[in-house]
């Protein structure tokens, strides 16, 4: 897809206000000011939003325990999301999910997810949704390449295949699944090529590259849309922080870590719009003070808001 | 007696078992180099090599049923399940095969497999990683379930599940894996099914399973001083249960708390309860039972929300308290 100039500087300050919450969540952690556990999205950014681009009004998507990209990038508010990240009242969970929780069900945002692999079957039944609706809206679902071995990766990439679904599957595959290297865990080359077995088309691309990761997604959006079924995405990239708060990085070496953030998505992306004279040193210096300040009002937010109230806990389990 | 933590603990058992038998064997998602989410595997397999300490895949499914397939066909797996919030996905093959083999087989074969895994809130993990799900286990013929509280206790009992002949679900808590305590260097086995009390008391009995026992015991102090002297009672096991032991303490001090992190609702303390109901206890009580578990939520992430799910010692107290104003 040709992009204005305007979407691709909205992309491309997305991608900053993914990084710059991340380091502040990072920090937030380091200085033990969050209780519990995250997931940082540090390298893998071009990802989340070049999917997330695709997103019109009433689409779908489901994301995963390193969920913050996918939420900032699909348009959620930062501070919320600060916030909820702090368990404060304003957060989008009324602080009662936390980092790997968070939803904004009526954006379409069904919501981060603890369980690996568990918001697979999630897509495809919104999915369904849309397609017994007879919408021509998709659901996106995001997963990791440690996800694709769960059974029930198996069983929902069947099940939309043989009903025609409109979801487009996107495994991000950052090389590892917690400490396991994808390739002990997968005997394929790729997990592009499982697509395969369930008669579906197939995509590997450089999850690094924004532009090859929203060229792969648009078509499956587009086919998706069409009533043609699902689509599965492999998107290879590299987690560069530890994998959650607590990881002392023995299965991986330094060197591996530093390669590959010589590939830095961001860095790749601005200096593609800067060759092509759509980006100006002046203009990347304000979008990345705009995001940076961005984070920081976030934080306040976050900061001042206040704590949810105790009695309130047994509020939010039935409808 | 050298101190050593929960964890080491456990790590001894499996160490210690693996050196005994070489049909012993771990796997589960990254128990290897990693050492296991909780540090609980490491070393092992540095000790042991790659072929006795598996990396799987994140398949809990697979992860269950191979540990049933390997043990009826005469390994001795011990699995690990990262959370036991996970073990969701086990449970068809753990209730539907490994429970039942045996039984459906004719008394046949043997399925000698242990299930690590850690349950437990307070870590701030939130509604996906925090669930004892214990209770759900002990409803199913054919499956053990072990609890244990104590280093001591952990070491001793996970020696026992290991070399014992059916699924042991071995049940963890992460907030013990940093608890310290006594274990003797010297080989030594807790035989399941055998309760313990963790404090001798003669007016009421706190039976308290996991981290609830170190509950219990703050609990326990705090009413000794003002002249309310608990016995705390720890089942250990809750498949096989020492009945014998429950009934006992609540004829000696007549009044019972009864007090788990999991869920109140349908969680053990409701078999428990309806046990001593059922027993010669029963005419022995001055009071009511009093039974206190988690909330009737998912647990919250907020730090604040998150102690008010949990079972504290103020409760525990309370409740005690409540029980000795009665009579
Ligand atoms: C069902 C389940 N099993 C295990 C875990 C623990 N866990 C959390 S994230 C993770 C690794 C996930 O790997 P992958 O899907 O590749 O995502 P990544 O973390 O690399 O983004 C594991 C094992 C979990 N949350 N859910
Ligand atoms: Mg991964």
């Amino acid at each position: 897809m040709e992009f204005s100039e305007e979407v691709l500087l909205s992309m491309y300050k997305k991608m900053l206000l993914i990084r710059y919450f991340e380091e502040k969540v990072d920090e937030f952690f380091a200085r033990a000011l969050i209780h519990g556990t995250t997931h940082l999205y540090v390298g893998e950014e071009a990802i989340a939003v070049g999917a997330c681009v695709h997103l019109e009004k009433g689409d779908l998507f489901t994301s995963t325990h390193r969920g913050h990209g996918h939420c900032i990038a699909s348009g959620a508010d930062v501070k919320r999301m600060m916030a909820e990240l702090l368990g404060k009242e304003t957060g989008y969970s009324h602080g009662k999910g936390g980092s790997m929780h968070i939803a904004d069900v009526e954006a379409g945002n069904l919501g981060a997810n603890g369980v690996v692999g568990g918001g697979i079957p999630l897509a495809v039944g919104a999915g369904l949704t849309l397609k017994m609706k007879n919408s021509d809206r998709v659901a996106l679902c995001f997963f990791g390449d440690g996800a694709a071995n769960q059974g029930g990766f198996h069983e929902s990439l069947n099940l939309a295949s043989i009903w025609d679904l409109p979801v487009v599957f996107i495994c991000e595959n950052n090389v590892y699944g917690m400490s396991f290297p994808v390739k002990k865990a997968i005997k394929a080359k790729t997990i592009a090529e499982r697509s395969k077995a369930y008669g579906i088309p197939g995509d590997l691309v450089d999850g690094n590259d924004v532009f090859a990761v929203s060229d792969a997604v648009e078509a499956a959006v587009k086919r998706a849309r069409k009533g043609k079924g699902p689509t599965l995405i492999e998107c290879q990239t590299y987690r560069w922080k530890g994998h959650s708060k607590s990881d002392a990085n023995v299965y991986r070496t330094q060197e591996e870590i530093e390669n590959w953030k010589k590939k830095c998505p961001i860095k790749r992306f601005r200096e593609k719009l800067m060759k092509e004279n759509l980006l100006t040193r002046e203009q990347a210096e304000r979008i990345d003070q705009a995001a940076k300040k961005e984070i920081e009002e976030a934080t306040e937010f976050a900061m001042r808001s206040q704590e949810p109230n105790p009695e309130n806990l047994e509020e939010d389990v039935y409808a | 007696m050298p101190e050593i933590l929960y964890r080491e603990a456990i790590r001894d058992a499996l160490r210690e078992e693996m050196l005994r038998d070489e049909r012993v064997f771990v796997m589960g998602e990254d128990v290897g180099v990693y050492g296991g989410a909780f540090g609980v595997t490491q070393g092992l397999i540095e000790e042991f090599g790659e072929d006795r300490v598996r990396d799987t895949p994140i398949s809990e499914a697979v992860i269950a049923g191979a540990a049933a397939g390997s043990a009826v066909t005469g390994m001795r797996p011990v699995a690990e399940i990262m959370f036991m919030d996970f073990t969701t996905f086990a449970t068809d093959q753990l209730v539907n095969q490994a429970a039942k083999i045996r039984y459906m087989f004719g008394g046949k074969a043997r399925v000698p497999m242990v299930l690590r895994t850690p349950a437990g809130a307070g870590t701030g993990a939130a509604a996906q990683h925090s669930q004892s799900l214990e209770v759900w286990f002990t409803h199913i013929p054919g499956l053990k379930v072990v609890m244990p509280s104590t280093p001591y206790d952990a070491k001793g009992l996970l020696k026992s599940s290991i070399r014992d002949d059916n699924p042991v679900i071995f049940v963890e808590h992460k907030l013990l894996y940093n608890t310290k305590g006594n274990v003797p260097a010297e080989e030594y086995t807790i035989p399941l099914g055998v309760a313990d009390v963790k404090r001798a008391g003669r007016d009421v009995t706190i039976i308290a399973t996991s981290h609830m026992v170190l509950k219990a015991l703050e609990a326990a102090d705090t009413l000794a001083r003002s002249g309310i002297d608990a016995e705390v009672l720890d089942p250990r096991t809750l498949v096989p249960l020492d009945k014998e032991a429950i009934v006992e303490s609540v004829k000696k001090t007549g009044r019972v708390v009864i007090v788990h992190e999991a869920c109140k609702r349908s969680g053990f303390g409701a078999e428990l309860a309806a046990t001593i109901a059922e027993s010669d206890a029963f005419d022995y009580l001055d009071a009511p039972i009093k039974r206190l578990g988690g909330a009737w939520s998912p647990i919250p992430y907020n730090p604040n929300l998150e102690a008010a799910w949990i079972p504290q010692a103020e409760d525990i107290i309370r409740a005690a308290r409540e029980l000795k104003e009665r009579t």
